[in-house]
Parts: structure tokens; sequence; C-alpha cells
């Protein structure tokens, strides 16, 4: 009894140690620098083509699960919903030359990928589904992105708990291949908990990087003064990291 | 003039108390991702109770870093620790070839694999006489080593990086190797705690026998004695 005490104090003083050091200005440098060592050698390495693995159809899971928002109840969501999502619009903007607005019919208008691609939730659990959409690319090189933009901004109509939902990523993974702004999953509509009617697929980051609900996508140069600065909802109000490659 | 040998390089030594540190932080910031998500699946997908094949137990607070449960905060400690224990087991395996500490201490004879042998080996263990000639390390020393070198830490480095969406578009590959993502994040859990089950019993023989004498000796170095020798060096033939 005695020496399993004198572990669990062993244990806690350790924990309380981190704790100190996670608090401390190095430590906190080093803890938030981390992952972008990590992106540095995944950019290196996978660069702006690699792919992340596509699967056949009999690898589609039985349903796919819906996380965070999954039936947003603020503004007018349910009666667009209601609608069919006929008078929904996507807000392209920003530093762009040629700002748009696109509807869903302008959306399926587009060229359209279909990819059979695993979802990794941050949380550990993974789900298959085939999206379907646009690639993000090709709304972007109509829109005509300027030269000093950064980070493309995803703006979305769910509010989380008193916050909208956001996310950003990077010009690498905004043109990469595979990044689609899907608006089928398994060749229907997208479903509501999914998203509807248009999300985000950002395949080589973890699942808060894939903003649904997607109401407008925007270039920025640099990510202050958006939310709290952070670069997405979670970010700021949990302290996610804004790379999730790991 | 020449200083009495070191039992344990530098190198050794220096590998051995990083390693405890990051072992330590990612096992217990583990914990608390693993509290995340508690369902186990094989394959490459899973996220329902129906498709697990192990429910696991919520990790009290005492048993994680941070102490209470934040996904985010023991994601960032896993993800910067991480880097250090990589680095120093892949420093630690290109010194331990390059001073043939590996080669000398660690890999095992056809001979000491003999029914007989190792039967006597264990009966010894249990004497707790760990006295042997012909080696610095026994036969069941040289194959827990082994297994921690070559086997557990690897794992935990290749399951880690097989689990990470960022890796797999370059080396999609190991995912698939180790069974698709959901297996490999299983392999990590279940290498995680067999790397514990190492921890336990390693601190439990180094308690037991002789503490202050094996710590001294991974701390300074310690001294090379007879007995340390490979057998085949004291008799003078070469390895
Ligand atoms: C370079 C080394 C490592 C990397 C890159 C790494 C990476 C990761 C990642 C990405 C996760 C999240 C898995 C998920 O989605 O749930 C994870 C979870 C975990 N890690 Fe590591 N890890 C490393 C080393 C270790 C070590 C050395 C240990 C312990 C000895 C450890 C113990 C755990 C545990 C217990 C979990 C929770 C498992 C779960 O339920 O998902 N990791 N690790
Ligand atoms: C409080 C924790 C620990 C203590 C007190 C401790 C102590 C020691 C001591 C005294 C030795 C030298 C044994 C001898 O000379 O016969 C040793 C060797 C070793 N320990 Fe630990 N250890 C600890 C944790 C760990 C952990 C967490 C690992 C790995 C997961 C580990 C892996 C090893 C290995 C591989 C060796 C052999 C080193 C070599 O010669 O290459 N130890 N440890």
């Amino acid at each position: 009894m005695k020496r399993r005490n004198f572990l669990i104090a062993i244990g806690a003083g350790f924990v309380a140690g981190c704790q100190k050091i996670g608090d401390t200005a190095p430590g906190k440098t080093l803890l938030e620098a981390a992952p972008n060592w990590h992106k540095a050698v995944h950019d290196a390495l996978g660069g702006r083509t690699a792919l992340a693995p596509e699967f056949g159809p009999e690898d589609v899971s039985p349903y796919f699960r819906g996380n965070g928002s999954t039936n947003p109840t603020n503004g007018d969501y349910q009666a667009q919903a209601e609608a069919e999502f006929a008078n929904w619009e996507i807000a392209v903007g920003g530093m762009v030359d040629n700002p748009m607005r696109l509807t869903m019919a302008n959306l399926r208008a587009l060229p359209q990928r279909t990819q059979i691609t695993r979802h990794d939730c941050v949380e550990g659990w993974s789900a298959i589904g085939e999206w379907t959409g646009p690639q993000l690319s090709t709304i972007l090189d109509e829109a005509k992105v300027q030269d000093g933009a950064r980070f493309i901004v995803f703006r979305c109509a769910d509010n989380l708990n008193g916050d909208d939902y956001y996310e950003s990523v990077d010009m690498l993974d905004a043109y990469h291949p595979q990044t689609i702004v899907a608006h089928k999953l398994n060749g229907e509509d997208l479903p509501i908990k999914n998203g509807a009617p248009a999300r985000m697929r950002i395949e080589r980051q973890l699942g808060y990087k894939h903003a649904k609900y997607v109401t407008g996508i925007e270039a920025v140069a640099s990510l202050d003064g958006i939310g709290e600065g952070k670069g997405g909802y979670w970010e700021d109000r949990a302290g996610y990291q804004w790379y999730a490659g790991v | 003039m020449t200083k009495p040998a070191k039992k344990h390089a530098l190198a050794t030594r220096l590998w051995h108390w990083t390693n405890l540190i990051c072992i330590v932080v990612l096992f217990m910031s583990g914990l608390n991702i693993s509290n995340g998500h508690r369902r186990l699946y094989w394959g490459d997908w899973g996220f329902a109770p129906e498709h697990a094949w192990l429910e696991v137990p919520r990790f009290p607070g005492w048993m994680t870093i941070p102490d209470y449960y934040s996904l985010s905060q023991a994601r960032d400690w896993h993800i910067l620790t991480a880097w250090p224990f990589a680095l120093a087991l892949l420093l630690m395996w290109i010194a331990m070839l390059v001073n043939r500490h590996f080669q000398r201490d660690i890999t095992t004879t056809r001979r000491e694999w003999k029914p007989a042998a190792v039967w006597a080996d264990i009966k010894a263990h249990l004497r707790f006489d760990f006295e042997h000639a012909g080696g610095k390390y026994n036969f069941l020393q040289k194959v827990a080593y082994g297994l921690v070198f070559g086997v557990f830490l690897p794992m935990m480095v290749f399951t880690g990086m097989a689990i990470s969406p960022g890796v797999e578009p370059w080396l999609g590959w190991l995912t698939e190797v180790l069974g698709g993502r959901q297996s490999a994040r299983s392999l990590h859990f279940i290498f995680a705690w067999a790397v514990f089950g190492f921890f336990v019993i390693h601190v439990a023989l180094v308690i037991v026998h002789k503490p202050l004498h094996h710590l001294r000796g991974m701390i300074t170095g310690g001294r090379l004695e007879e007995s340390d020798k490979p057998a085949a060096d004291i008799k003078g033939e070469t390895t």
C-alpha cells in the first residue's frame, strides 16, 4: 500500500512537473511548434501531389458517422434544409480578383471528382465513404486568387456552443487534387449529419479540418483577426493543432 | 594511463534516460488520447461498438498527461515527445552498431537457444543469480533488450506514423503492411502495453538485485568487469 502511494506520488509529481513546463513560455513554444516539424517532414516527403489512399466500393462503411454539429438549428439553416438547399450560396471571396457566389447548381455544373477515402477523426475512429464534388482548385482558379494569399478559410453555417464553425488550410492542401467541395456521399445528396449541402474534404488531415455546411471560401494572407486567430473552431476553442496530419 | 573501461557506453546511458522520460510522457499522454475514443478495431475503419474488438476502460487522471481529460493537450505532449523518442532510438541504433555493443552484448548465439541452456538460464533467474560468466547480459536479458530495441520501440514509431493521415500519402505501404489504419492503431495500443510490461519487470529486477550498483552503472557508466566481456573475448578469440 505504501509503495503504491509512493508510485502514485511520483506519477503525480511528474505530471505536475509536465504541466508546469507546459505553462512556461519555452514549454508552450515547443508544444506549439512540434506539429509544424511534422508538417515540414510531411510536406517535404509528400509534397503537393501525394494522394491519400483511395479504396474500392467494397470497402465503404455500412453507414457514415456524423460528429460535432449534426443538425444545425441556428440561423436559417432549417429553412434552407426544408427548401432542399435551393437557395444555398457559397461566397468565394477575400483576396481574389473575381469574387463569386456559387449555388448548388453552379457547384454541380463544375467538373467533378469522385473519391473513396477514409475519414479519420481526431478521437481515433475511421469511416470510409465515397465523396463527389468539384476540386477546390477549380474554384480558386476561377476566382483568381491573388499573389499574397497564404491560406484558404472555410466559413460554415453551423454555430456550435455559441461560436461559428470555421476552418483553414494552407495553399498546399487547398490546391491538392483530393481537396474537393463534396455535395454527395455514397452517390446520394450529402445527409445533414455529414454537412449538407456541401462540405470540404481535406484528405490528408483529421476530421475537424473537413468543414461542413460550407457558406464561404475566403483567400487570406494571415489567420490573425479571424475567430481568435488560431485558424479554426477547435483550434481557438480547445487548443487543437492547426496542422492535423498527425 | 588508460582509464578502466566502462560497463555502459555514454551513448547507451544518454539514450536510456532520455528514453525513460519520453516513454513516460508518451504512455501517459497516450492513455489520455485513448480516453478520447475508448474502442479499438481491426482493418481500415471502425467507429461503432459493433465493429470493435476491444472496449478499453477509461484511464483515471493520475495515469494520464495532463491529469484531466484533454485530447488536444495530450496530443500536444504526444506530438512533441515523439521527436526525441524516435530520434534517440535511431541514434542509439547507429551508436550500438558502430561501437559493436549490439553485436557484442545483445545478439544471442544459436547455442543459447538450446532448450537446456534456456532452462538453466530461467532457473538461474528465478534464483536471482544474475552473475553470469561470459557476457554483460545473460540470455533472458539479451532477448528482452533485443525485443525492446528491435521490436517494441520501433513498432511504436512505425504504428504511430501509420495512424497519422499526413504520413500515409507518402508511406502508404506501412499502413497497409500493418493491416490498415485501425489495425495500426490497435497495434500501437498493444505495443504501448508491451513496453509498459517490460518496464515493470525491468524496474522490478533492478530493484531486487543490487539496485544502487546497477543504477550507478547506468548513470556513471560503471566499470567493465572481467565477467562482462563476451566469452569469446576472454578466450582471446575474435568474434
Ligand atoms: C514516434 C513515436 C510515436 C508516434 C508518432 C505516436 C503517435 C500517436 C498517435 C497519432 C496517436 C493517436 C491515435 C488515435 O487516433 O487514437 C497515438 C496514440 C497513443 N499512443 Fe502514441 N505515438 C508514438 C509513441 C508512443 C509510445 C512510445 C507510447 C507508449 C509507450 C505511445 C502510446 C500511445 C497510446 C497508449 C495511445 C492511445 C491509443 C488509442 O486509443 O488510440 N505512443 N500515438
Ligand atoms: C525507472 C526506470 C528505469 C530504471 C531504474 C532502469 C534501470 C536500468 C539499469 C540499471 C540498466 C542496466 C542493467 C545492467 O547493467 O545489468 C538498464 C538497462 C536497460 N534498460 Fe532500463 N531502466 C528504467 C527504464 C527503462 C525503460 C522505460 C526502458 C525501455 C522501454 C528501458 C530499457 C533498457 C534497456 C534496453 C537496457 C539495456 C541497455 C543496453 O545495455 O543496451 N529501461 N536499465
